[in-house]
């Protein structure tokens, strides 16, 4: 089997988690008994992942900056098996989710993650949650340094962390090491984007009070450097000045992007940069050492040269249309010539985005180890992707990924759709998602007309809580509930790519559900007219404005 | 309301007084925080020991310069769920050096305890079933930490620092 590439688990590592399952036994035992009320015992099964959904108990995963082993996945795969009904769901958090857990199963799921260095602490409730980075992070053309160093420093401290444990609301980190932002750092609670200045020294712009849900907000930027060593003191200032001063009277109102819209991002920054000075060259002060011992177990992997250009692949991609349509969405530049970055698409024509079975994932494991070191990585566009192909294997991997229905030439396209879980699974949903992205997706499944298309980017949200992330799609829809129908609102211009954060604009009254493929098709069709050379969707829009877009779909449903 | 320590229940010996009540020139009480700004001279005047309960929107800031003086102050969770004590807690700890027993009151639940220790809690009012005997272990419950704090304990990060450089060169 081939070496891990990423941070292994040292005995400290390992005792805590093993621990932390004891614990949540006997928390699971005391509430089986009656000992603990349901009150009691929400936040700490929400720490431990247990989620209560419409249907069943759901548990997320924790998969740390979306870095998978293939022993990993294989486990992963086993307990989908085991515990649930035999497939899982990768979420825009780079997480795994089952739906149909057993509560007095959970510890015995937990303790099996636990045998393959994974948990699922703090992937839910009001705690620092997992956090995401760059998936194409330690492969990408662009990267200054791999965000996934700092990603795992930021995991062991935010663990367990006993200050902050029972914060106002959840609080979501994510790093980014690229100027070209895979990570959407400006629509999180804290953003960080490492970035080199003039005197050559690579450290963090901190971006804080940046999220979707019911209140969209793009981050503001509160220190535009931060020397890495101090990264860990400049969060916990932020921390405590969100865990003291976030409001808890209003659930919808805790979030930290609240706090500093409330309180303005001068003194937001005021305030964090009083704490950080009392906190900062203290016990959190990162020692160079410990550092580099982080950083070495994320060295890549010994990437053999292999050639640049590949005969067998310039013949296939002559000859085959779908192949060469799948290189150009699917497959991405990887730093070293003779290699490439390799999407798979989780969504094929028709299926719920991001469901993957036990038998696929066990097919992805046997992917990565033939052909990308063992490595799997999770996108929050809930992709999986292989980060070291070699340009002559692509031919391999394409035909493995077309057996597990997951070769589709799509990434990027109208349908690589992120969809929340909606009102099929979730409590909190006003309508259901994933129907509604299953049928814009067969209607587009044509493939020559996706690449016509171009890029473009759909989102949808079940709800006003945004986990499908619909502001932020060139396309977003959102589902609601008008006297028990569904409806869904669709809104225009919203982007997350590469630094050039915006939030949609709701283009006019919601359409019934029946009506959204025809509505996009009326949306589709406006830009196709419209488009100029080279633009995307949503530079047209950009360009032209909402209203032929409206006339159009209005028109049309 | 029972209260603990680690060692066990114990008995309290603080008198809490309401804010109209008059003091006694002698024993252990404990004011509210409006109590103590107004009445801060008068009551360090006093012969005996003197507590202070704070709300958990109060600025323990504001007790810097009597920290020395002070020989309870009671941190209150309104909710189990509500958090904002623990940084009281530590920046008392921590940053303004208190010495003295650090209480916590309110929602006190055994699961949060290895939390509060490590926060610089040592007194617990809980009437949880169970929670005496959860708060002895609550020490040990977890025994690697990721954070610094001041409750001693050497983290994961620091003891792989140690091992290394004490490790023998090949």
């Amino acid at each position: 089997m081939p070496d891990t590439h990423f941070y292994r688990y040292d005995d400290y590592d390992r005792t805590l988690v093993a621990e932390r399952v004891e614990q949540f036994r006997d928390q699971v035992r005391r509430r089986l008994s009656g000992e603990l009320t349901e009150e009691q015992f929400k936040p700490l099964r929400l720490t431990n992942g247990l989620y209560l959904q419409l249907h069943a108990y759901m548990l997320r995963i924790a998969i740390p900056y979306g870095t998978l082993s293939s022993r990993q996945l294989r486990k992963l795969a086993d307990i989908a098996r085991k515990y649930d009904r035999g497939y899982g769901h990768f979420t825009t958090r780079q997480n795994l989710q089952l739906n149909w857990i057993k509560l007095e199963d959970a510890p015995d799921a937990l303790a099996a993650l636990a045998e393959v260095d994974m948990h699922a602490m703090q992937t839910s409730g009001n705690v620092i949650r997992n956090v995401t980075a760059d998936h194409f992070a330690g492969a990408a053309v662009d990267e200054i340094e791999d965000p996934r160093i700092w990603c795992e420093i930021v995991r062991q401290w935010s663990t367990l962390h006993p200050e902050f444990s029972f914060l106002p609301r959840k609080f979501k980190i994510a790093v980014t090491g690229s100027p070209n932002d895979r990570a959407a750092v400006r629509v999180h609670d804290i953003g960080l984007r490492l970035w080199r200045n003039e005197q050559g020294e690579v450290g963090f712009e901190v971006i804080v009070g940046g999220g979707l849900g019911r209140t969209p907000m793009i981050g503001k930027t509160l220190r535009e450097f931060l020397p890495k060593d101090e990264l860990l003191a400049y969060l916990e200032a932020t921390l405590r000045v969100y865990n003291r001063y976030g409001r808890r009277d209003n659930l919808y109102k805790a979030r930290i992007k609240i706090l500093v819209h409330e309180i303005g991002t001068e003194k937001m920054r005021e305030d964090v940069e009083a704490e950080y000075a009392a906190v900062k060259g203290g016990a959190l002060k990162l020692p160079a050492e410990t550092i580099e011992a982080i950083a070495r177990q994320f060295a890549p992997p010994a990437l053999r040269h292999r050639p640049a250009v590949v005969g067998a692949v310039e013949a296939l991609k002559l000859e085959d249309r779908d192949f060469a349509l799948w290189l150009k969405s699917n497959v991405s530049p990887h730093r070293l010539a003779g290699y490439r970055i390799v999407t798979a698409s989780l969504k094929p024509a028709g299926a719920p985005p991001g469901d993957a079975s036990s038998v696929q994932m066990e097919g992805m494991a046997d992917i990565a180890d033939a052909y990308s070191h063992g490595e799997i990585r999770v996108s929050h566009e809930q992709n999986l992707v292989f980060p070291h192909v070699a340009v002559e294997d692509l031919p391999a991997v394409w035909r493995s990924l077309g057996r597990l229905g997951f070769a589709e030439a799509n990434v990027g396209k109208i349908t690589d759709i992120i969809a929340c879980p909606g009102l099929d699974y979730c409590a909190l949903a006003n309508a259901r998602s994933i129907p509604v992205a299953q049928s814009i997706s067969n209607h587009f499944a044509e493939l020559a007309r996706q690449h016509d298309i171009g890029d473009l980017k759909i989102k949808i949200s079940g709800c006003i809580n945004a986990c499908g992330h619909h502001h932020v799609g060139h396309i977003g829809i959102l589902g609601v509930d008008k006297n028990g129908v569904e409806l869904y609102q669709i809104s225009l211009g919203g982007d997350v790519d590469f630094g050039k954060t915006a939030l949609g604009t709701i283009l006019g009254p919601a359409v019934a559900a029946d009506k959204v493929v025809e509505a996009v098709d009326a949306l589709v069709a406006t830009y196709l007219d419209a488009r100029g050379e080279g633009e995307r969707f949503v530079d047209t829009y950009r360009r032209i404005g909402a209203q032929p877009f409206k006339d159009r779909v209005y028109a049309a449903v | 309301m029972p209260l603990f320590r680690e060692a066990g229940i114990v008995e309290d010996p603080w008198q809490k007084l309401d804010d109209d009540a008059p003091v006694p020139a002698d024993g252990m009480v404990l004011v509210s925080f409006t109590r103590w700004r107004e009445a801060r001279a008068a009551l360090l005047a006093r012969r005996g020991p003197v507590g202070v309960a704070l709300a958990n929107t109060d600025p323990v800031e504001a007790l810097a310069s009597d920290t020395s003086r002070l020989d309870l102050i009671v941190l209150h969770f309104p909710k189990f769920s509500d958090g904002r004590a623990y940084s009281q807690a530590r920046l008392l700890r921590e940053r303004l050096g208190y010495q003295g027993e650090l209480r916590a009151t309110g929602g006190v639940l055994q699961d949060q305890a290895p939390f509060m220790l490590r926060c610089g809690f040592d007194a617990f009012e809980s009437d949880q079933k169970g929670f005496g005997e959860a708060l002895a272990k609550a020490r040990t419950l977890f025994s690697v930490v990721y954070q610094p704090t001041d409750d001693g304990r050497a983290t994961a990060s620091l003891l792989r620092l140690n091992r290394r450089n004490t490790r023998v060169p090949v």
